[in-house]
């Protein structure tokens, strides 16, 4: 059975955070409901679980594999057919350097690009209880759960003094 | 900053988002009008193509002319975009708001102007530009030259280039979001794709931030790197002696640092003169960056004198040579004129009278003028420098640019022009989650007798 989810709209930060609260209170689990907002507010304005993120891991890992890449493009190339010129040595490591900096530095910029998405949880194809007005001010809270939870979830967000209350699908 | 406006969300959206659901009346003719510049540019190369790179004023020995000039010109605007959005992201500077967004489209879209004004257009052969770069005989082992300049250079710019147009495509993602909810049919499902999805949940927030701050410290090491190795594909030359400086890098770096600041305050006041942003880009903002330029240009001055003490101090025949060529010989001469009083001495002295800093039609003069000196700093590099009379050559001569090389500049300068404007007809040039962040913290407070407005952050 599909999970479904029910949002309420509130205009005012704490009426918003005082849903969240009542929210928690109706038994609900930190995983299942959240809140959602057109503006970065500051962390912790609704009393949310501070997210927690491993982003810091995907730039090491693309520096290290972009390292790797500079260092066959470079190295590599040069020692699969030696070909000395001049009577220089073979593997000249000022260019070399070069290159494999400019590899280290994109590697980690695109594993870090690749992780803020991850991390994001995006791309997200179901958009679930979500509302337009959302990015026009408004302060959505979402619930998440089965068919049988939603009338529950409903009333504790009129209760709390939504504006407005709607169901959705959250996914298949 | 004293000139703050309280705004709501839906007033943000409506006043930003204007020029993205309604056409103002200057986008058509302008658009029309930059695309036909483009498309004669992009004639006058094809004519290059058909004929050869003889009907440029190129010539032995300066085979460097105004294409050269202008790589090294976008290369240097090119690094206003970074430098002010991530050093000021770093700093958590609050009059960077409504101006990251905006620099970072220039970075990107000067980046593919100089692409196009060396690699595409300079080399005569462009399909055979890529064999710098690739590997391109796999079966005789035949690799790239490492060791050349010219590989080192298409890396950095590529890293940039790629580091750039992901920062800006990131930090799209929360307001793309907004568009999709105030748009309908194709559209909206266009900008929902685009926007990946985006709901705008504390996760989603805190990781925009966290890639903010990120970015910006991955992408400033590579902003660093890119004019660096483009002064060394001058400094790493045996040819020319005058080019031989180690300040070489840090002296590129500030020039670009100079010209692309200005760069980004045009950009500013022409975001208040078509848009109307007069609420978002106030007086303020121009006196922040204002300051900036005064720092930044007297920096650069520094280091232009720190080049010339360096060059005469050695007494070295070819670098007195080169400097005879640009200061005494006529028409370099009455160019390092023009270069130094519009790059340094009328802008410098204006910007320190607050009346100028703050006033759009002023700061739009003197950093267009700015960027006149600077375009000439790059020419007299590199024109007189390859033309003098030296060792073990045996053509010299003059440079004189062709129509279709002045053609192909234009090309450029309207390529960069026409990517902003059609940018602003797709996406908004300023960040609106980054505007709506900053209205948050913002509150009126009383010092005394005085309602002052503050800016709160964590």
């Amino acid at each position: 059975m599909g999970q479904r989810s029910v949002i309420g709209l509130f205009t005012d930060v704490d009426a918003a955070a005082d849903a969240m609260d009542a929210v928690g209170a109706a038994g609900y689990a930190q995983g299942n409901y959240e809140v959602l907002t057109g503006t970065p507010y500051p962390e912790g304005t609704f009393g949310e679980a501070e997210p927690v993120h491993k982003l810091y891991r995907f730039p090491l890992i693309g520096a290290v594999c972009g390292f790797i890449v500079g260092l066959l493009l470079t190295a590599g190339t040069q020692l699969a057919v030696p070909l000395v010129t001049g009577g220089k040595p073979l593997l000249s490591i000022p260019p070399m350097a070069i290159i494999m900096y400019e590899g280290t530095m994109l590697g980690a910029i695109l594993f870090t690009v690749f992780g803020i998405v991850f991390e994001s949880r995006l791309p997200r194809l179901f958009m679930g209880a979500y509302d337009t007005r959302i990015t026009e001010g408004h302060i959505g809270v979402v619930i998440s759960g089965s068919e049988d939870q939603m009338d529950n979830a409903e009333s504790v967000l009129r209760d709390s003094g939504a504006e407005d209350v709607k169901r959705s699908w959250e996914s298949e | 900053m004293q000139e703050h406006y309280i705004l709501t969300e839906k007033e943000i959206n409506e006043d930003l988002l204007r020029g993205i659901f309604h056409t103002p009346k200057w986008w058509p003719p302008a658009v029309i009008v930059l695309t036909i510049i483009f498309l004669i540019g992009i004639g006058a190369f094809g004519y290059m193509l058909n004929k050869g790179v003889g009907v440029t004023g190129l010539n032995r020995p300066v085979f460097w002319g105004f294409y050269m000039v202008n790589f090294v010109f976008w290369i240097g605007i090119s690094h206003a975009g970074i430098m002010i959005s991530a050093i000021l992201r770093l700093t958590q500077a609050e009059w960077r708001r409504p101006i990251t967004r905006a620099a970072e489209v220039l970075t990107v879209f000067s980046l593919i102007a100089a692409l196009m004004a060396a690699p595409l257009v300079h080399v005569g052969r462009p399909w055979r530009a890529d064999l710098w770069v690739f590997p391109y005989d796999f079966a005789r082992g035949v690799w790239i030259n490492i060791r050349s300049p010219f590989v080192w250079d298409p890396s950095a710019v590529m890293t940039y280039l790629t580091a750039s147009t992901l920062f800006v495509m990131v930090a799209l993602l929360p307001d793309l979001a907004i568009i999709r909810d105030r748009s309908t049919g194709i559209r909206k499902t266009l900008y929902g794709f685009m926007c990946l999805g985006w709901r705008g949940t504390p996760r989603q927030w805190k990781l925009q931030a966290v890639a903010g701050i990120l970015l910006s410290a991955l992408v400033l090491p590579v902003f660093v790197s890119v004019h660096s190795i483009v002064s060394w594909d001058f400094a790493a030359q045996i040819g020319p002696e005058g080019w031989h400086s180690t300040i070489f890098a840090p002296y590129f770096i500030i020039g670009a640092i100079h010209s692309g600041v200005s760069a980004v305050a045009t950009v500013m006041v022409v975001m208040v003169w078509l848009w109307g942003w007069d609420k978002y880009l106030t007086p303020d903002h121009l006196d922040s960056i204002g300051r900036l330029l005064i720092v930044v240009a007297s920096a650069w001055f520094f280091f232009f004198f720190l080049e010339w003490v360096f060059a005469l101090y050695t007494l070295e025949g070819p670098e007195l040579a080169m400097r005879d060529l640009q200061v005494f010989q006529w028409p370099w001469s009455g160019l390092f004129i023009v270069f130094l009083l519009t790059a340094f001495f009328i802008p410098v002295p204006l910007w320190m009278f607050k009346k100028v800093r703050r006033s759009l039609k002023w700061m739009f003069i003197t950093t267009i003028l700015v960027n006149i000196g600077m375009w000439l700093e790059r020419f007299l590099i590199i024109i007189p420098g390859l033309m003098r009379r030296g060792h073990m050559i045996f053509d010299w001569g003059s440079y004189r640019p062709s129509i279709i090389e002045i053609l192909m500049v234009m090309m450029t300068f309207a390529w960069v022009l026409l990517g902003m404007v059609i940018f602003s007809k797709i996406f908004p040039l300023i960040p609106l989650f980054d505007i709506k962040e900053g209205m948050i913290g913002r509150t009126m407070i009383k010092i005394g007798r005085r309602m002052v407005p503050a800016s709160i952050r964590e």
